[in-house]
């Protein structure tokens, strides 16, 4: 892609496919909603590329999907087998001796590979390298027999230690494809060379049951776009928020488990910083879930794992996404001990809520807000529905929620709105203020469809500076696509004492990793401004057993970082204050592991391009009023076109912003501005 | 509901309040410099009542055992300022003794109080398992004590700080007394950032609402917690329910002890009367009353899992704990095996509420925590002490089969991976593995328990401790399913392999370089007849090698061999056989 292109930002969810078209030399720009196709997303995904023009037209793709993070939580992946270290093939089925429940014993864990299919071989490597036994090559040659035999399609390599020296782990990795010509093998020295074997068994296996299904996705999606003659680049959105080639992709499908949410992070994070906030809550509220994630200094925080469903862990840096079970679609009920309770059951998209009149009876979230008029009925989002109905919702909430508690109907709706308020005000509590941010320096960023809905109650509860609501707060996943960077992570453990440090040693290893990362970079097919390789050291003081993550202040230089021991032991005293409020200077300190990431910066994507037009008028903005009701009686709210208010307007609460794609609530006592990029800034006036 | 306020406000409250302890939880979690908190998660934090200690709010990822021990140790505290006088606002109390808030010395109890314009309005606790207090064994697990001396420093609740000044001689007294006094002195001031946390949550939180609102709305949990706990009483059926199972020994003589329960429902009161069990015991394996109570209270939040956690829910329970029994000790007899004999308790709390509901009955899960210490130096002479406790099988349940490799009902704590184990000791695990024929058989098994098997790699000797039970009483079946394996303890020796005289507990085993030891813990219990389980189910279970084909004929009465294909006409043939 060279210069000036069209852009296509394509978010694939599991109620709606959405997509961000956007003209870069005519700074044009065009969204569309369209439903997914669950199942077969490949129809969908090409149907919304068509709404916006023709397909051979665009010159570059990048798309968040949920293929991979589907598959896994329905089971949905290939046959695979694994081939380990003698003594060890339960690993992945005894995970870390966890359970799925704190209270309550019952459950079961059924691993994405069958014992019947992990084998054993004679190999071992020690702890510090050493080869205490040769791999026993022709057990490897019995091994692949066996499998082709059950016609396997997918194979894991784990074995015990390849972190700390991983040559008979590529020995078998290139005996098993020298017999077997196969795209579906992979070792875990080439996923995750990293201390902690059912961490690095799980996110191998998870890897090769993926390969398959996100392959043959991802083909079908090129024969797709072949077809209407598309001739640009095609990208996914990795977890971590960067863009990889598709080849890349296919190779590590479970970077994509968190695709989509990514995306939309990333969006947040580039909107907010145009705005002036450095610090920024996201909040995306969904049809199930509500997940929110942490921006300070313009930066996402990465974790380096999470857990898709009980047992199955991913270990690969990914931003640090908190997800709690209240929805649009979440239920409202009163439990035992008389207690209202939101969610975290849900009747998601399908039957959804009962004023979507697709056969579910009980209350949710959604149902609380058209009841109180915050939804308007009249204009569902997304169009797949004409209309909303309001009469079944109230019904609904009569009879499991305001009878049981003594309510009438319009209280007992607001009661699951401040319930279900207080649950999403937990849930960015436990990622601001509990890890030590204070909320008052934090501007809450609400997307999804429903998002905005929530947003003042929000700012309230914890406390926050104010809300900026994104121009389209319905497919920020799908812009988060088009300005995402590209960026390919690597890691390495070293168990490497700080006071005995080779320093060329490392150096030696973080150009190595460094270039090997950057190729990769390089090798993605799309113009970038730059390339900057960034290092991380996971540290600690011996005897702990977590780690730190410590930023370098180096980056790769030609055949050298400049790294030395004593810029490492003030960078990790300066991240270990911040954690923890005392060093403890007798200890001596271990270097864990290595990461290294390569990024390339896309050229700027300019957010002025979304802005209202400078002929936009306040007055052809307004769609009158509607009564809407808060705290205990029904106000006089004024409704608007959000996308025709001019910049600079000014409006009071309560009022309702209404666009296709999500609804703007200001409640009374708290007032809107439309800032110079469109966007929405909710404060308290008071 | 005897309060005023509105259901609305109470779901609020009860949701600030318990992530208030949460987040004290996540602080100590973070800052704490021992893994048995950092990543084991022994530790937990809430707000107990100003008079009675009762608990008013527990966090949500405690430890299951503490949230019911963590009253008693309150009430210690309670009981001392009505003694002595002198509370003042700042003051912070600090014990570790197991006779007056329950389970063992290695728990440090860190209670403050919280005053509100003068007066006290609420406790605020911590507890913590630190690495090392002292005592004979490393770790503290030692089986052969006979006197809690033996197990480590008993301290009393005494006043670590007065009025906010904290006295740096307790702190010095404390780290003479244990090997590793850089790790609690850590542990320590996690305890302590996490009550500083709690208290600044808690007055924003009062400040918000007003004190009066919060008081109201605790009241409102407590009666919510026994309202609900007295209708699910009020479900079962009335009648006298017992149940009994065994320990192996207390380490020190070698003879069964019995945990028996008598378990009354009338109406809405229960009866939870161990007045049938032995004796108090030479060895470690007794347990102090509050210690017993706050295990019942575990084992209840795993069969009645949606009544809340706080004190309302023990309102309508009596306890019959007599001191003359093993569940109910004095000072100075030795607790510091009390997982194992607390891990009984629960489950004949399990099987006497399985004969109340029995369509909702649970098998026994392994039972045991296998605590297993390796001592000695590494080829360069630097000495290590390598802990750790293991895995087994949950039980068979109306649901599902029994989890494969789980942990205890008393913990979340997840087991330390091999390959951290082998970089920071000098040793080498040469199995890491499901084990076969481990679960007791049913309509829904066990689930299977595992084999760990582990080769000393330093030149220099080493001494192997182990605390363990199930070693000659299996964990029990239900609803006509099987029992699952015991637990094995093995090492090599020059002479061949030797197991414990005293079944899963041995202090002081040498071992050498490239000698092993193998330990085998027991699978869960099985539940409903195994003769109905689906021969389909137990010839994949014969398929994946969880159970063998002659294990498949004996306890399944299906024939099946080891790629688990079924002779359908001999299996048909056998169960009906046994049907008779």
């Amino acid at each position: 892609m060279s210069g000036l292109g069209k852009i296509i930002g394509v978010d694939v969810g599991g109620t709606f496919t959405d997509l961000f078209y956007f003209d870069e030399k005519n700074r044009q720009f065009q969204t569309a909603k369209v439903p997914s196709n669950r199942g077969d997303e490949a129809i969908g995904f090409i149907d919304g590329l068509e709404k916006l023009g023709q397909i051979a037209d665009f010159s570059s793709i990048v798309h968040g999907t949920t293929v991979g993070t589907n598959a896994l939580l329905e089971r949905k992946g290939a046959k695979t087998g694994l081939i380990t270290t003698r003594g060890f093939r339960d690993v992945l089925e005894m995970r870390r001796r966890d359970r799925p429940k704190t209270w309550g014993l019952w459950g079961e864990f059924v691993p994405v590979i069958d014992r019947d299919l992990r084998l054993e071989v004679d190999e071992r490597v020690l702890a510090d390298g050493t080869i205490h036994t040769e791999l026993q090559i022709d057990q490897v040659k019995e091994a692949v027999a066996y499998l082709r035999e059950r016609n396997v399609e997918s194979v894991a390599i784990v074995f015990i230690n390849a972190y700390a020296n991983d040559a008979n782990e590529r020995l078998a990795v290139e005996t098993v494809r020298a017999l077997w010509p196969n795209d579906h093998v992979i070792a875990s020295c080439e996923i995750l060379p990293e201390i902690r074997e059912f961490e690095r068994a799980s996110t191998t296996a998870l890897n090769a049951y993926l390969q398959p299904v996100v392959g043959s996705y991802l083909a079908k999606l090129q024969q797709g776009l072949d077809h209407k003659g598309f001739t640009g680049s095609f990208h996914i959105v990795q977890s971590n928020g960067g863009v990889m080639s598709t080849r890349t992709a296919r190779r590590l499908p479970i970077r994509t488990a968190l695709s989509g949410p990514a995306a939309g992070v990333i969006a947040a994070a580039s909107i907010a910083k145009e705005a002036g906030f450095s610090h920024v809550i996201t909040g995306d509220l969904g049809g199930t879930s509500f997940d929110v994630s942490l921006i300070a200094d313009g930066r996402s925080v990465l974790a380096a794992q999470t857990t898709i469903d009980f047992g199955l862990v991913v270990r690969t840096p990914m931003i640090e996404i908190s997800t709690i079970g209240a929805g649009g679609g979440s239920i409202a009920h009163v439990d035992k001990g008389g207690l209202l309770q939101v969610g975290p059951e849900s009747a998601g998209s399908r039957p959804g809520p009962v004023c979507y009149g697709q056969g579910n009876e009980r209350p949710t979230l959604t149902d609380a807000n058209v009841v109180l008029g915050r939804i308007n009925a009249d204009r569902p989002i997304g169009g797949k529905l004409q209309r909303l109905d309001v009469e079944a919702a109230k019904a609904a909430i009569e009879t499991f929620i305001a009878k049981p508690l003594g309510l009438d109907v319009m209280r007992a709706a607001e009661a699951i709105i401040r319930v279900a308020n207080a649950k999403m005000a937990g849930a960015i509590r436990l990622v601001s203020i509990e890890r030590g941010h204070d909320p008052t320096r934090f501007v809450l960023m609400p997307f999804g469809g429903g998002g905005a809905l929530h947003a003042g109650s929000l700012v309230r509860d914890v406390g926050l500076k104010s809300a900026l609501v994104p121009r389209f707060p319905g497919i920020t996943s799908a812009l988060g696509c088009v300005i995402a960077d590209l960026r390919h992570d690597q890691v390495r453990t070293v168990n490497w004492m700080l006071n005995q440090l080779d320093c060329a040693a490392l150096d030696h290893l973080m150009v190595r990793e460094g270039q090997a990362a950057k190729e990769i970079v390089a090798a993605a097919g799309v113009t970038v401004d730059s390339i900057d390789v960034v290092y991380e050291l996971d540290m600690h003081y011996m005897g702990q057993t977590h780690t730190i993550a410590v930023p370098l202040p180096v980056s790769l230089n030609g055949s050298s970082t400049g790294i030395n021991a004593d810029v490492i032991l003030k960078a990790f005293e300066d991240s270990y204050r911040q954690s923890f409020s005392r060093l403890l200077p007798n200890i001596p300190i271990r270097i864990v592991t290595l990461r290294s990431a390569a990024i390339g910066r896309r050229p700027a994507f300019d957010l002025a391009a979304l802005a209202p037009h400078a002929g936009a008028d306040l007055n052809d903005a307004k769609r009158g009023q509607r009564s809407i009701w808060f705290g205990d009686r029904f106000h006089e709210a004024s409704v608007w076109s959000r996308l025709d208010l001019p910049i600079g307007a000014q409006i009071m609460g309560p009022a309702v912003l209404e666009q296709d794609d999500a609804t703007t609530i200001i409640d009374p006592g708290m007032s809107a501005r439309v800032d110079p990029f469109g966007n929405i800034l909710i404060e308290s006036v008071v | 509901m005897s309060s005023d306020l509105d259901p609305v406000t109470l779901a609020v409250l009860k949701g600030r309040l318990e992530q208030i302890a949460d987040e004290m939880d996540a602080t100590l979690y973070r800052s704490a410099f021992n893994p048995i908190i950092a990543e084991a998660r022994d530790a937990c934090h809430g707000l107990y009542h100003a008079e009675t200690g009762a608990t008013l709010v527990q966090g949500t990822t405690g430890l299951p055992i503490f949230v019911g021990a963590m009253a008693f140790a309150v009430k210690a505290v309670i009981d001392k300022v009505k003694r002595e006088g002198g509370l003042e606002e700042g003051d912070i109390f600090l014990f570790n003794d197991p006779y007056e808030g329950g389970t063992h010395l290695n728990d440090f109890r860190l209670v403050r109080p919280l005053f509100r314009e003068g007066r006290l309005f609420c406790w605020l606790a911590s507890v913590g398992h630190w690495l090392d207090i002292g005592g004979n064994v490393p770790g503290g697990f030692n089986a052969r004590a006979t006197e809690s001396f033996q197990e480590g420093v008993r301290i009393p609740p005494i006043k670590l700080a007065s009025k906010g000044h904290i006295n740096h001689d307790i702190i010095t007294i404390l780290a003479a007394n244990s090997r590793v006094p850089q790790s609690n002195y850590g542990d320590l001031n996690g305890q302590l950032n996490a009550l500083d946390l709690g208290e600044k949550r808690l007055i924003a939180l009062l400040d918000d609402y007003g004190d009066d609102i919060v008081l109201q709305a605790l009241d409102a949990f407590t009666l919510r917690a026994e309202t609900l706990m007295r209708a699910t009483l009020r479900a079962l059926p009335d009648g006298v329910y017992r149940f009994e199972d065994r320990l192996d020994n207390d380490g020190v003589v070698d003879e069964p002890l019995t945990i028996a329960l008598d378990l009354t429902i009338q109406g809405d009161q229960m009866i939870l009367d161990f007045s049938r069990s032995s004796a108090p015991c030479a060895g470690p394996l007794n347990i102090a009353r509050s210690t017993a109570v706050a295990c019942c209270y575990v084992a209840l939040k795993h069969v009645f899992t949606d009544v809340p956690a706080n004190a309302g829910c023990l309102a309508p329970i009596e306890f019959i704990i007599p001191e003359t029994t093993l569940l109910g000790v004095s000072p100075p007899k030795p607790v510091g095996g009390y997982t194992e004999t607390i891990l009984r308790v629960i489950g004949v709390v399990f099987g006497a509420l399985g004969k109340a509901m029995p369509d909702q009955a649970m098998a026994a899960p392994f039972g045991t925590i296998n605590a297993l210490s390796i001592a000695g130096q590494r080829a360069d002479k630097s000495p290590y002490v390598m802990f750790s406790f293991f895995g087994g099988g949950l039980g068979g349940n109306p649901e599902t089969d029994g989890l494969n490799h789980g942990n205890n009902p008393i913990s979340m704590a997840t087991i330390p991976p091999a390959e951290i184990l082998e970089a920071s000791y000098p040793i080498r695990f040469t199995q890491w593995a499901l084990r076969p024929d481990s679960a007791g058989a049913g309509f829904h098994r066990g689930g299977l328990g595992a084999i760990y098997e582990i080769e000393l790699a330093s030149p220099n000797d080493a001494n192997v401790f182990l605390l363990g039970e199930r070693g000659k009483f299996a964990p029990f079946g239900v609803n006509g399913g099987g029992a699952a394996a015991l637990n094995q303890f093995h090492w090599q020796t020059e002479e061949g392999e030797r197991s414990p005289p005293m079944a899963s507990k041995i202090t002081d085993v040498k071992l050498k370089q490239g000698q092993r030891i193998r330990l085998q813990s027991p699978g869960g219990g099985g539940w409903g007849s195994p003769f109905q389980r689906d021969p389909e189910k137990v010839a994949r279970d014969v398929r994946l090698g969880y159970i063998s084909s002659a294990r498949a004929k004996s306890d399944y009465a299906v024939i099946v061999n080891e790629a688990g294909e079924i002779d359908q006409l001999a299996t048909n043939r056998l169960r009906q056989e046994r049907a008779q």
